[in-house]
Order: C-alpha cells, then structure tokens, then sequence
C-alpha cells in the first residue's frame, strides 16, 4: 500500500481500536454494543493488515489468539446466561443494577456486550486472515489447490 | 402437545437420515424436510410471522443447496415412484395449509398490531434492566435468548470458515 495509507493507518488505528472498545463498554448507555463495537475492533485489525501486511498484525493478534479470544467470547456469554439459572431462570440478571447512566449498571448487561464485542472482533479478523492466506492454484489438469502463502508480502489490492 | 412431539420425533428422523444416507441429493432433501417440519412446528406454536421466515429462507438454501450438488449427483426416479412422490408432496401441502390456517386464525386483525409487548418493554426497560440504552436491555436482557442464538449461529459460521481454509491437518489430493 501507499506511503498516504500507511500513514494514516499508522495514526488511525489506534483510535479505531479505541473506538471500538468505547463502543462496546458503553453499550448498554449508548447507543451500539457488542456486535456493533466487535466489528470496530476486527476492522482495526484489518486495517493494520491492509496497509501493513499480514506480519505485523498476526504479531499484534496472532491466530490462535484470535481463535482462542473468539471461542472464549461465546463461552462466556454462555456462562453468564447459565450462572442465572442457579438464580432462578437462563439469562437471569443477577448483579445490581445500579445507577442508570453509569458505566457500572444495568447488571450483566455490559459484561455480555464486552463477551461479544470480543467474539465479533476476533471472528471477523480470523475469517480474515484465513481468507487474505488461502491462494487457489488452477493446475492444467482441472484440479485445483488451496495453498496458505507462507511469504509476509502485502496483500494484493 | 402430541402432535408437537411427533413433529419433533419427525425432524429428528430428518436429521438423522440427512446424516447417514449415502446420496447427497437425498442428505439435502432431508434437511429440506427437516425445515419444512420445523416450519409447521412454527405454526403449530402459534407464530406465522417466524413460520414464514423459516419457510422463506428453508426455500433459498434449499434452492442454492440443491442448484450446487445437482451436478455432481444425478439419482433420477420415474414410474411409479414419482406417483407416489406427488402423492406425498400433495399431503404435506395439505399438512402445511391446515396448521398456517390454524397458526394465522390467532393473528391480529390487518391494522390492529397488538405492539403490547413492546410497549412493556418501553415502559419498563430502564427500572428492570437499568440499561439506559433501550436496545441494549432488549438485545441482552428481555431477549437475550435470540442474541446467545445469533452468537451461536455466528460462531458456527466462522468455525466452518476457518475449517475449510486451514492448511494444517488438510488432505491433499495427492493423499
């Protein structure tokens, strides 16, 4: 990519980051949440991916963690819909709900949005770079071959 | 309640023949089935709007499903088998317009929408879920049932994506 787009993303992905983060933490004030603030945080990924290379994000978030955070995400949204069922029913909100229009309220609320911002932030930039990986290889006899490229050059616009 | 757990007995009959027959036209036609079923359950429950979206989009991916392996797979019946398939698809045509009779005769009437549930979620989100964000409290809260099914659905989306395009583990067609 251009020394413009580099530059930029050097500046901005960071904030988008940051962005993304806001928006999942204070989804239950304003308006957003996890899924919303989940894709902010994968597209910040993306974009250092886009300008910078496949290295240099897969060293920030590397793909078993991407895996591992994905997976983890939905297992706490899960966990915390099963820990309500001790309380009395699934999905029973079982902390205090707080002060409306602070940051700590509204009971499970917000941790569930942190559970999926994290599961769509790190689902998105694993498919990805799965995706950005796989080379499909027409041979002449008809088959074709998925190959992972294994070199760090920037992705192809 | 019977005929609940027999539509039940009948999609889990689906799904365990859309598993094990050899053919893969068939496998597809089983999990049309399976929808299908799931799609007059639908009704039976009393909710057209939900019926018509399964049957809506069981139709499409039945569609593309059967468009993909039509090539590849090509079992053709004839005689008297074809019959007795118009037969079958005659019954459960007939099957599935009893129950969306049934399942609509408790829709409101055109241009009365009963909006009472939402109008309690309104009027009572802030002081049961102290959320400030009304979306927020129905998203995760009052229906956070359907969001625990879309990160289902999106985890097994992604887990299948990620399947396919991995290297480690993969054959090749080499062996």
């Amino acid at each position: 990519m251009g020394e413009i787009v580099r530059n930029i993303v050097r500046i901005f992905a960071g904030f988008t980051l940051l962005f993304g983060v806001y928006i999942v933490a204070y989804g239950h004030i304003t308006p957003g949440g996890g899924f919303a603030g989940g894709v902010l945080i994968g597209g910040s990924f993306i974009l250092l991916t886009l300008a910078y290379g496949k290295k240099l994000a897969l060293q920030k978030l590397s793909r078993s963690m991407s895996s591992t955070l994905d997976s983890l995400g939905a297992l706490i949204f899960l966990f915390l819909a099963l820990v309500g069922i001790a309380g009395g029913y699934f999905f029973l909100n079982f902390l205090p709900l707080g002060k409306p229009f602070h940051l700590f309220s509204a009971g499970i609320i917000p941790l569930c949005n942190i559970a999926i911002g994290m599961k769509v932030g790190a689902s998105l930039f694993a498919v990805f770079i799965a995706l950005a990986m796989v080379r499909v290889v027409k041979h002449e006899d008809g088959t074709t071959d998925y190959l992972e490229e294994t070199d760090d050059t920037e992705i192809k616009q | 309640m019977l005929e609940l757990y027999v539509l039940l007995g009948l999609m889990i009959l689906g799904a365990i023949i859309a598993v094990e027959t050899r053919e893969l036209l068939s496998s597809i036609i089983s999990i049309g089935a399976v929808g299908f079923i799931l799609c007059v359950a639908f009704l039976r429950l009393h909710a057209p709007d939900i019926a018509i979206t399964q049957l809506v989009v069981e139709v499409a991916v039945l569609i593309v499903l059967i468009r993909a392996t039509i090539g590849r797979d090509t079992a053709i019946t004839s005689g008297r088998g074809e019959f007795r398939s118009i037969a079958l698809l005659t019954g459960l045509v007939a099957v599935i317009v009893f129950f969306a009779a049934m399942g609509l005769r408790c829709a409101p009437p055109f241009g009365e929408p009963l909006l009472t549930v939402s109008g309690t979620y309104l009027e009572t989100g802030l002081e049961k879920t102290g959320a400030a964000n009304i979306v927020s409290s129905v998203l995760l809260d009052f229906r956070a049932y359907d969001t625990l099914g879309e990160v289902t659905v999106l985890f097994a989306s992604v887990a299948g994506a990620l399947l396919f395009l991995r290297k480690k583990g993969k054959k090749t067609e080499n062996g």
